[in-house]
């Protein structure tokens, strides 16, 4: 496959391109790298983790707890920090649409542990229906907002129904044929959704019925200050930062309600949960709901960013780029989404330049930390509801339920 | 009637090609349990495999059909057999008794890589190769009408009828289908009567690469181009035949695949030919609601 490579000829043909001297780079360095493995890792009988010393756990301790909030504070000074670099605000609030996303799958996969491979379905839907409705009613885009969320709501609960009754690999391939679906269906459907050429023209954000131009009505005018167009995207980036915190927050609250409580029992082992009661229906579908519904909204804000969508932000690629947020940040943490959005999405921009090279290194890092560090790089079970102290428990104690 | 005569001999060719496909998920799901995501993508590979084959054959002067094509097949499997063996190997070993998310974010990344790989190494553009199995017969010539059956599609159909009875002998007769078989039944339980599960494991996603490459060929031959995309479509449409035909059961595979094949093109050829993807995913959706052990398929008992 290597050393062999076909391209097109000049009449159309194929023609052959041997390229031994690549495959032999490639197979000199496949040799020296597995004579350095057996030397270096060698055989390993016992595996004694060093344990560090009381005090510095201590300190690591304290760092940690105040790392939330300094990324926090650090995420709402980013505006002001980067004003004049367009390039890192965009890329911010690319982070923090990704973030969202991951948080909302986080409730869908990480909280209830029902493995949904078609997320981006619900992110197109609340893309669409900001879309079409802006253009065809002209609503705003904070009416619009929560209209696309009970529609993607909804589509929650229609995708739910059918995958009541399946298991964790099933469960999978079915999300990802209704993402397909969905992706196929607005590439086709024509008179609605403009097929390929998608939905231009959507309407930008005002700030609360004040446009963002430069006109006598316009933001910088009504508060005397020169018109510049960062303002527009600064507002954006608080507007995700907002949207990014209530997902957390409402997160946080609902793990503690009784709902919360139904989805991770859920998670753990649903036979039990149903031989104590707990109605798992309506608890999977509401967490279909509830993730759907964040994604439709992360997905409204998508299309006013843009002003222009199209069926091809919406393939495979996009639900699988979320789910490896959620998975290799540590199913379930909260804290472990935003570090893996961030790493995957800077990287992603840092190696700009070997465009091709980029998917393939993200795969390879997904198997990579699967075989390392199979649930995730934050990988604590912390309890949601604790007595006296909150003590995290190793997750290789916590046996993962077939459901 | 001649349309639907037609219809059904395309069906049923393309359907011998996802039958094969689905051997491969069918047979990975019924030892380890696990839905191998990248078997799809072994699929590609294999078709790509058999391209270079087949055109380095033709450039060193090889230019017997038949011969070329039988070391074609040879080749490719060969070579997608290794493939399929190192996936097993670097994703799925090191996870066999990890939760069951991680073997299928594995599977996934492991998916994204191969058809990057094939991207960058063999350029992103579609490939072509000239119809190399030419001519047919025509069965039926009424209402203007022509009702054809080509060589590829006897080649397609024969190929799979025999890999499908060597398979099965395999599996009934051999020492490896037997201790395949009782893997199958109970993993734990087999290496304890001394089957080296290790070595069956990797030697049935070896056997379900090879099928997938012969495919691949097939594939190939019928169309005309691939690319390195073909991967991940044909794979859920495989499972799908894997699922409908009953996971776990060998001779369900190959119903199931015959019967995806038929309904897609029935589908684009009587409804509507842009949405025929959508049909073979709604069939997915319906059987896992209505019939969620497929047609062939024994229920699974799930003890607590």
């Amino acid at each position: 496959m290597i050393g062999i490579r076909t391209d097109q000829g000049p009449s159309g043909g194929l023609e052959l391109t041997p390229r031994f001297g690549t495959l032999g780079i490639l197979v000199a360095i496949a040799f020296v790298g597995g004579l350095l493995r057996g030397i270096l890792f060698g055989e390993r009988r016992v595996h004694i983790a060093p344990r560090l010393p009381a005090a510095a756990t201590a300190v690591l301790d304290r760092i940690g707890r105040m790392f939330a909030p300094a990324l926090m504070a650090f995420a709402l000074a980013v505006p002001i920090l980067f004003y004049h670099d367009r390039y890192i605000l965009d890329l911010s609030i690319q982070i923090l649409t990704y973030v969202m996303l991951g948080w909302g799958l986080n409730i869908v996969v990480g909280l209830a542990g029902l493995l949904d491979l078609g997320y981006v379905a619900f992110y197109a839907v609340g893309a669409y229906s900001y879309a079409l409705i802006a253009t065809n009613f002209g609503l705003s885009f904070w009416m619009c907002l929560p209209i696309s969320g009970i529609l993607a709501c909804f589509w929650g609960v229609l995708l739910g129904f059918p995958v009541l009754r399946l298991r964790g690999d099933y469960l999978a391939i079915v999300t990802l044929a209704f993402g397909e679906i969905i992706r196929l269906v607005l590439i086709n459907w024509q008179s609605v959704t403009g097929g390929p050429n998608g939905v231009p023209g959507i309407p930008r954000p005002s700030f609360f019925g004040i446009p963002f131009n430069a006109e006598e009505n316009g933001f910088a005018a009504t508060f005397g200050l020169e018109y510049s167009p960062t303002y527009r995207i600064v507002f954006l980036f608080y507007v995700i930062l907002a949207l990014a915190l209530v997902t957390n927050w409402v997160t946080i609250r609902l793990r503690r309600l009784p709902i919360g409580r139904a989805w991770e029992a859920l998670r753990e082992d649903e036979i039990a949960c149903r031989s104590l009661g707990i109605n798992t229906t309506n608890v999977k579908l509401t967490a279909f709901a509830m993730g759907a519904m964040f994604g439709g909204f992360a997905g409204s804000f998508f299309a006013t960013r843009q002003g222009f969508i199209s069926p091809e932000s919406f393939s495979f690629s996009e639900s699988a780029l979320v789910l490896a947020i959620v998975v290799l940040g540590g199913m379930g943490s909260q804290l472990g989404v935003v570090i893996a959005a961030t790493v995957m999405l800077g990287g992603f921009e840092l190696f700009r330049e070997f465009a091709q090279y980029r998917m393939l290194v993200f795969g390879l890092a997904m198997v990579a930390i699967m075989v390392w560090r199979p649930r995730g790089l934050i990988a604590t079970r912390s309890p949601s509801v604790f007595l006296a102290r909150r003590k995290a428990i190793e997750p290789g104690l916590a046996r993962e339920g077939p459901g | 009637m001649e349309y639907f005569l037609q219809q059904l001999i395309n069906g049923l060719t393309l359907g011998s090609i996802y039958g094969l496909i689905a051997i491969g998920y069918t047979m990975v799901y019924g030892i380890i349990g696990m839905i191998n995501f990248a078997h799809g993508d072994v699929f590609m590979v294999g078709a790509f495999l058999a391209l270079i084959a087949f055109l380095m054959l033709v450039a060193l002067g090889v230019t017997a059909v038949p011969l070329a094509l039988f070391l074609v097949l040879l080749i490719a499997m060969a070579l997608t057999a290794l493939y399929g063996w190192t996936v097993e190997r670097m994703a799925y070993r090191p996870l066999r008794h990890s939760f069951r998310l991680a073997p299928l974010i594995s599977a996934i990344g492991m998916s994204i890589v191969l058809q990057n790989y094939v991207q960058i190494v063999q350029g992103a553009r579609v490939k072509p190769l000239p119809p190399l199995i030419q001519g047919g017969y025509t069965l039926l010539d009424r209402n203007g009408f022509a009702v054809g059956l080509s060589n590829v599609q006897i080649a397609i159909v024969v190929i799979t009828l025999v890999l499908m009875l060597v398979f099965s002998w395999l599996v009934a007769k051999t020492r490896l289908g037997r201790d395949m078989r009782a893997c199958e039944q109970d993993l734990k339980m087999a290496s304890l009567v001394g089957v080296d599960i290790d070595r069956t494991i990797s030697l049935t996603f070896v056997i379900g690469a090879a099928l997938a490459a012969v495919a691949g060929i097939m594939d190939l031959l019928y169309y005309g181009v691939i690319d390195f995309y073909i991967g991940f479509v044909a794979g859920v449409k495989a499972f799908t035949a894997a699922v409908l035909g009953g996971i776990g059961s060998l001779p369900g595979a190959m119903v199931g695949g015959l019967l995806i094949g038929l309904i897609e093109t029935f589908w684009s050829a009587y409804f509507s030919i842009e949405y025929k993807d959508v049909a073979a995913f709604s069939v997915l959706v319906i059987v896992l609601i209505f019939l969620p052990t497929g047609i062939l398929g024994r229920p699974e008992i799930e003890k607590v």
